[in-house]
């Protein structure tokens, strides 16, 4: 089937080798052109890795406050209901620094799309252990391995949010063409119910970080398949019906 | 048949493309970008164009043209 990347979305990005922001800036490039929105998108990224987007994309973007795209994209929301207001933000933003204002805009069931990259680390600062960092899992703050009697245990957010009213809640991951497709179609779920004003979506990917990870593109897909998704599972958590 | 369209500067030598590629229809050029990396090629005659160097690459570097 013919395809091409989307216009809106930049091949020159300076993004590591084999990062997957690539990935999934195409995706929010293809699902905005299938919804017909790619002019009423505003995009609220964090000042992490994701922040460097704003050169990336063609979309209206806001760098928020360290771990509080949420809050500012609620905001963004309110003012401009006829765009979609898209939180982009890493692990460690959405669970660590602004695990507060995660929390609370699930329980307000704000009007808002949160879109989590999860590479279990802080990346742009060099690779420090994140809520989601895995037992074992040699970081730069936890140089023989995350241990639970020192960093806890990691952070799961379908057991945080799994019992709240919101509209919606996935996690997928880009380790493979078909992991990618089914993704791509959580995304496009929660950015019609986001659409539509039906509350609170967040979707969770699993991305590698090869620089911080020190291991190969390559490899790094086989660890998110083979250590990953295993202690965090992929799929779909919470999927509320209609217009509350 | 060209059924592939690759811009060779956009890559960045992750080789997402060719671990993923299932008739195996990518490899190394043995060639060198200007950002420094050896960059891929495609086998027209056995590339099937599924699209999953498209789905993978990172960087752009793929069109689907059939
Ligand atoms: C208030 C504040 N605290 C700390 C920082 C430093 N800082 C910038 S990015 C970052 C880590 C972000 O990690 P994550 O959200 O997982 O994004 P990633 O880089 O992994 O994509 C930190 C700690 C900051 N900029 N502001
Ligand atoms: S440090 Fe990690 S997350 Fe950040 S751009 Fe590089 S590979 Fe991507
Ligand atoms: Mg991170």
């Amino acid at each position: 089937m013919k395809c091409s990347v989307p216009a809106s979305v930049k091949y020159d990005h300076t993004f590591c080798q084999g990062c997957a922001q690539g990935i999934v800036n195409r995706l929010i490039g293809e699902i905005m052109e299938e919804l017909g929105t790619t002019e009423k998108l505003i995009v609220t990224t964090d000042v992490a890795c994701g922040a460097m987007n704003v050169d990336f994309w063609d979309f209206d973007t806001i760098v928020g406050a360290h771990g509080r795209p949420i809050p500012t994209a609620t905001g963004v929301r309110k003012v401009r209901k006829d765009c979609l207001s898209l939180a982009h933000l890493g692990d460690g933003a959405a669970y660590n620094i602004g695990m507060a204002e995660t929390m609370h805009a699930a329980i307000r069931d704000d009007d808002v799309m949160a879109l989590v990259l999860n590479n279990c680390v802080f990346a742009m600062t060099g690779g420090q252990t994140s809520a989601t960092t895995m037992l074992g899992q040699r970081t730069t703050t936890s140089v023989k391995g995350r241990k639970k009697s020192v960093e806890g245990s990691p952070f799961h957010v379908e057991k945080a949010l799994g019992d709240m009213d919101i509209a919606y809640l996935a996690r997928g991951s880009v380790d493979s063409v078909a992991a990618i497709r089914k993704t791509k179609k959580y995304l496009k779920k929660a950015f019609e119910k986001h659409k539509n004003h039906e509350g609170f979506c967040l979707v969770e990917i699993l991305t590698p970080c090869p620089t911080n990870w020190g291991l190969s593109p390559v490899d790094s897909m086989k660890r998110i398949r083979e250590q990953v998704i295993p202690e965090f599972p992929v799929g779909e958590f919470i999927d509320r019906g209609g217009n509350e | 048949m060209q059924k592939i369209m690759t811009e060779i500067e956009r890559c960045k030598g992750c080789y997402l493309c060719m671990a993923n590629c299932p008739k195996e229809a990518i490899h190394l050029s043995g060639k060198v970008n200007h950002k420094g990396y050896e960059y891929i090629e495609v086998d027209q005659e056995k590339c099937i164009a599924c699209g999953s160097c498209y789905q993978m690459c990172p960087d752009f570097v793929f069109s689907i043209l059939v």
